[in-house]
């Protein structure tokens, strides 16, 4: 069977950013020198058109800070050209009115503003970057420029309590699309799962309020709202499938299949600098090796569901994390034999002191 | 609703990949057959009459209103087409 094609690039353009959030989905060695030599326009623009003709229609520019890139109109305008709908997925903090204005005369079609908490301080506190009220005028100049705008917050115990403040801010924005996105623990969110895990109770009143705001607004604004794995007891489609719908492209030019990838030690990844992605995404073994459900052991392989095809397995970064093994099965997973860590995960943490994202290396390395 | 349009960033494309009709959309695409392709075209803030006349005349006649009125009202449901007259 041939392999999907997919839907979706994700262009990390720059690890660089002025925010320091503690669960970002970066790489913890986002300093190390191999992510110092970024891509050159070029190869990025070269890289849009493969990406269409092997069927990607969603562009997302993001990060770090994907404002950091001095040519990003015209990678907007390469991405257009390539017949691509472009997403900028930003902080926020340097959209100002002038370059938004080159971002939709480059062709730019909507625009993600991150915002940490609905409350000014709390959103500094948790960003490590005075930023609040920059997104906030960001996000009103997307609008008066017509760009469909998404508002996404990622949800923690920190600012959990505060979701009808984050859908009110929401609406008093305009926004079209609101993501709320439970922390999942990869990159710097594993050094900081003692600080962001949250109650049962929190995340109970938070999707109660969900449902409460989704019946009141109707289709206008789209609230997409993201339960953690660790309160699920059957495993998500990670990536829709390992290699099935996404690719993502470092700084640097390392194809992946998914953000957290380079988690798992002994897959090497392609460089778009050296192979085309056709090549990468049909050929490359860091594509191949979980695709489908051959790779699968027990109790996957005869999962009592029939789930194979549905859930693919759950995440592969974080069976590894768990067990030791990414080919075993998502521990999320009822059926998993190690099932029980994460149960025994869901204690709420005991500190609210954050690790910085930073790119000098960690000052204590994550818990494997 | 009476004069329906797509709303804000919605773009119609023809996805040569895979030889279907889309609607992108903020992190999405909706697939299209070619009858929902010809009416999302004309759902540019003109009247649901003036819609169902041009596809009426493309179709020599044929009635159209009613697969029109289906088609619009649930592309609204789902938030891709608002009305330009309210």
């Amino acid at each position: 069977m041939p392999p999907p094609r997919p839907y979706t690039l994700v262009a990390e353009l720059s690890y660089r950013c002025p925010l320091r959030c503690p669960y970002c989905s970066n790489p913890l060695d986002i300093g190390a020198d191999r992510y110092r030599a970024e891509l050159e326009g070029e190869h990025w623009m070269r890289v849009f058109h493969e990406a269409r003709a092997l069927g990607v229609l969603q562009l997302a520019l993001t990060g770090g800070e994907p404002m950091l890139r001095r040519d990003l109109d015209d990678l907007v305008a390469a991405g257009r050209d390539a017949g691509l709908y472009s997403t900028l997925v930003t902080g926020a903090t340097l959209f100002t009115r002038e370059r938004a204005e080159r971002l939709k005369e480059a062709g730019l079609d909507h625009v993600q503003v991150s915002i940490q908490s609905p409350d000014p301080e709390e959103n500094d506190r948790i960003a490590g970057n005075r930023s609040f009220e920059k997104k906030i005028a960001a996000a009103r100049v997307a609008r008066q420029l017509g760009f469909p705008l998404t508002i996404n917050c990622v949800l923690h115990r920190q600012n959990l309590d505060r979701i009808e403040e984050i859908l009110r801010l929401t609406e008093e924005l305009d926004a079209q699309r609101l993501e709320l996105a439970n922390t999942q623990y990869y990159g710097w969110a594993v050094v900081n799962q003692q600080a962001l895990s949250p109650t049962r109770e929190q995340l109970e009143s938070g999707e109660a309020a969900v449902k409460r705001f989704r019946e009141r607004v109707g289709p206008r604004i789209t609230v997409l709202w993201v339960l953690p794995d660790y309160h699920e007891d059957l495993p998500k489609p990670c990536m829709g499938g390992w290699a099935r719908t996404t690719v993502v492209i470092a700084p640097n030019g390392d194809a992946l299949p998914c953000q957290a990838a380079a988690t798992i030690p002994d897959l090497e990844f392609p460089n778009v600098r050296d192979r085309p992605l056709d090549w990468i995404w049909h050929e490359a073994d860091a594509f191949t090796r979980f695709r489908g459900t051959e790779w699968m052991q027990e109790p996957c392989r005869s999962c009592p569901l029939g789930r194979q095809e549905e859930d693919w397995g759950g995440c592969r970064c974080q069976a590894l994390r768990l067990t030791g093994d990414a080919r075993a099965t998502d521990p999320v997973c009822r059926f998993s034999p190690h099932h029980d860590l994460v149960v025994s995960a869901r204690e709420p943490g005991k500190t609210d002191e954050f690790v910085y994202r930073t790119m000098r290396r960690p000052r204590r390395p994550a818990r494997v | 609703m009476r004069r329906p349009r797509l709303v804000d960033g919605a773009r119609l494309q023809y996805d040569d990949v895979r030889g279907e009709h889309v609607l992108l959309i903020p992190e999405g695409a909706v697939r299209l057959n070619e009858t929902a392709a010809q009416v999302l075209e004309l759902c540019d803030g003109r009247t649901l009459d003036e819609i169902t006349a041009v596809l009426s005349a493309r179709y020599e006649g044929m009635s159209v209103q009613s697969d029109v009125c289906e088609l619009v009202d649930a592309m609204g449901e789902r938030g891709l087409v608002i009305d330009a007259a309210t």
